[in-house]
């Protein structure tokens, strides 16, 4: 293996870490579109363990899926942003503290 | 083919039962009482068909069974609704029905001017059915199906007049008392089936002999079990104290139930076991010393009241008696003819009783009768009849039945057939003075004012002591005519006309229904004219000492009374039976013990852990209220957690 000197744990813990950076960004963040780009960066964490792995067990099929996991993110930042002009039209501000209709 | 109508026997008084029911207030009393006593006597015709065919079987094949359907069936357990018709369930279902009908017809004049006649006639035609149903089940479960039943509606009839406290009571005590006996018999059925896997009459009986050892703890259970229930149907010691009660129901309710056939059910459970019961030597004798010191207990009891029908109660409960001491001696055929008998004299004499209270103006009490026998002939002749019969006097139905019963005790070699037999003597003597001193107070002497002057009687009539009407009078005859012959017609001592000697005796103790006895076979017990002379001369005795005492009064009923002023109080008060079982057992030890601590129980224990689930699940309800902030993040967060421990979970329990 080419990257040998880099073995596959250190990839999986910078995944982890990525991984729970974005999970708590997610959690305590008030701001939405900070929320917003913390959810990205636990699907490229996602991404990195799993081209990770493609590679150390010599597969394809992490990395195409890998292009799987982009394509929906894409797909969903673009709903995702929708949803955030529409809230931020119906309350003027990011701060997802002020949003509790989930409350009945 | 006769026998295939068995099925519509108990049918008709159902369909009475349902147009009375639902529709009786609608169609007027006539049209009531027309379907009531119709639907009775229906089943008395069909009867007797039955009766024509069974008598033209051959002696062997005199067991008919018809299986309508499979009622239910769950693995090993099938329960049939079917019927059984073999020489016991014959006889009963004949007097049941004839007896029946005629107190149906009696009710008519008898009842009409209750408000509710629909709903006493509606009853009395469930009771035929259930009664039917008891007698004719070809398994346990119909036969318990019609104990229930006769039992319900014996609760319902006594109650009749629910407006009043002590029918309501009575009502209660005697639905209560039979729950213990039916309790007992639930349990016998469910051993039976633990033991033989089937609950039907003719499989139990021919397994009976492989199965159930001579004297082994099982028979002895299973009968002793049967046995109590049969105490508690048939009022024998200690479960009797219900049986004088039950006389707050209507008359005509006292003769049909409580004289003539319900009560007989626990004689009739018996017998229908016999063929068990006779594998128990201990058993055997405990129903003959039950039956042996009932009939004289209750006897005592008879000779002391002063309300007619109480003593007709304790009468019958002395009666009741008898058959089970017979049954107990091994007599078995003379005990069934006894109750054969019985159910004919005794509802007459009750009959008799409710023409007499009609008479009086509603009383029942004897103090405030008398001279009645002027007034009232017809019913005075039947009245006498009746208790000629229940004296024992030739030719009357009771004379013969009851010397053959106590010719078995008699004949009987163990010590308990001696003993019963000295108790069943004593106890027929007191029967012979009891029903007279009833007699002569009721229709002898002077007219002492009737219900006018009873300060407990509910006087609804004052128009004077006067002959009842046709209805009411009619039955009396029929049945006072049926008494006279009924004893000597069907069991005569020699061949007489077409009817062959011994012919009721052996027709109920011959025949394939009984397969435990070798051959089928019940010993036929032969007539003791010795002993019979000798009974019958104690009883004539016995009636010219009640003669003496309320006639002639030569003798003063108190003189007797005073040199035994304590035991007489003792019997007054029933020998304190009742004040045990109500006073002790209900008040002191149920109520106040074993309530007080099940209301507590109740109270804390059951209401505390349902009152403590649900303020736990209020609390935990309001704190995880708290949760719902509505914060998707909030929520995100619980997930995590959760993650987070269940897979610390996993790690650390892998």
């Amino acid at each position: 293996m080419d990257f040998g000197m880099v073995p596959l744990t250190h990839y999986l813990f910078l995944s982890a870490t990525l991984f729970v950076i974005g999970v708590t960004g997610v959690l305590i963040q008030r701001n939405v579109i900070v929320v917003f780009m913390s959810i990205e960066i636990m699907l490229n964490a996602v991404n990195i363990s799993l081209v990770a792995f493609d590679r150390y067990m010599n597969l394809h099929d992490g990395q195409v899926f890998s292009f799987m996991v982009m394509c929906v993110a894409a797909a969903e930042v673009s709903v995702g942003l929708a949803i955030i002009i529409s809230l931020f039209r119906n309350k003027p501000t990011t701060n997802l503290d002020e949003f509790n209709i989930m409350k009945s | 083919m006769l026998l295939k109508l068995t099925g519509l026997v108990p049918l008709y008084p159902l369909i009475g039962c349902i147009i009375n029911g639902f529709f009786g207030l609608r169609i007027g009393k006539n049209a009531v009482g027309l379907i009531a006593a119709g639907s009775v006597g229906l089943s008395f015709l069909t009867t007797l068909i039955i009766f024509i065919g069974l008598v033209m079987t051959p002696v062997e094949e005199r067991v008919f069974e018809q299986v309508l359907f499979t009622w239910m069936a769950a693995g090993d357990f099938t329960a049939e609704f079917g019927f059984q018709v073999d020489p016991l369930s014959m006889t009963m279902m004949l007097f049941v029905t004839g007896v029946g009908f005629l107190i149906h017809v009696y009710s008519i004049g008898y009842m009409h001017e209750e408000y509710s006649f629909y709903r006493f006639f509606a009853y009395m035609n469930l009771f035929m059915c259930s009664m039917l149903l008891l007698i004719m089940g070809n398994n346990f479960l119909i036969m318990f199906i019609g104990w229930e039943g006769v039992g319900c509606c014996s609760y319902f009839l006594i109650g009749y007049y629910f407006e009043k406290k002590s029918a309501c009571d009575a009502g209660t005590k005697a639905f209560v008392m039979n729950r213990v006996g039916d309790f007992a018999f639930l349990l016998a059925v469910m051993y039976i089936f633990n033991i033989f896997g089937s609950i039907d009459f003719t499989t139990v009986f021919h397994a009976a002999p492989e199965k159930l050892i001579y004297n082994s703890e099982a028979v002895t259970t299973i009968t002793m079990l049967l046995f109590i229930g049969a105490c508690g149907k048939s009022a024998q010691i200690p479960l009797y104290t219900w049986l004088p009660d039950a006389m707050e129901g209507p008359t005509p309710v006292s003769a049909l139930i409580h004289a003539a056939t319900m009560v007989a059910a626990g004689v009739f459970l018996v017998a229908r076991f016999f063929p068990v019961f006779e594998s128990s030597e201990e058993v055997m004798r405990t129903v003959a010393i039950v039956g042996g010191v009932t009939a004289i207990f209750a006897a005592t009891m008879g000779l002391v009241q002063n309300d007619i029908k109480r003593v007709l109660a304790y009468s019958t409960i002395s009666q009741l008696g008898f058959m089970m001491l017979a049954l107990g001696v091994g007599a078995y055929g003379a005990a069934i003819f006894h109750l054969f008998t019985h159910a004919f004299f005794k509802s007459l004499l009750f009959m008799g009783a409710g023409s007499v209270s009609h008479a009086a103006g509603g009383t029942f009490d004897m103090r405030y009768m008398g001279g009645l026998r002027r007034v009232m002939p017809w019913t005075w002749a039947a009245f006498l009849i009746g208790g000629l019969s229940l004296a024992g006097i030739a030719p009357m139905a009771g004379f013969w039945s009851k010397d053959e019963i106590l010719g078995a005790a008699w004949a009987g070699t163990s010590w308990d057939s001696n003993l019963v037999f000295w108790l069943g003597l004593v106890a027929a003597i007191m029967t012979a003075f009891y029903i007279f001193r009833a007699l002569f107070m009721t229709f002898e002497g002077e007219y002492r004012g009737g219900a006018a002057a009873d300060p407990n009687a509910e006087a609804h009539d004052s128009s004077g002591p006067h002959e009842s009407p046709k209805s009411i009078v009619g039955p009396l005859v029929v049945l006072a005519l049926a008494t006279a012959a009924v004893g000597w017609l069907v069991n005569p001592l020699t061949d007489f006309g077409f009817i062959p000697m011994h012919w009721f005796s052996e027709f109920i103790a011959i025949g394939p229904s009984h397969p435990l006895i070798e051959g089928g076979h019940v010993e036929v017990e032969s007539f003791n004219r010795v002993l019979a002379l000798v009974t019958s001369l104690l009883a004539v005795a016995a009636i010219w000492l009640a003669y003496l005492m309320y006639v002639s009064k030569t003798i003063s009923p108190d003189a007797v009374v005073s040199p035994v002023r304590r035991l007489y109080d003792i019997v007054v008060r029933k020998y304190y039976l009742d004040d045990l079982y109500e006073d002790v057992l209900t008040r002191n030890l149920f109520y106040s013990k074993l309530a007080f601590g099940l209301d507590w129980l109740d109270k804390n224990l059951v209401d505390g852990i349902v009152r403590t689930a649900d303020r736990a699940g209020r609390n935990v309800g309001r704190a995880m209220a708290q949760l719902q902030a509505g914060q998707l993040q909030g929520y995100g967060t619980i997930i995590s957690v959760g993650v987070l421990v269940i897979f610390g979970i996993y790690l650390v329990f892998r």
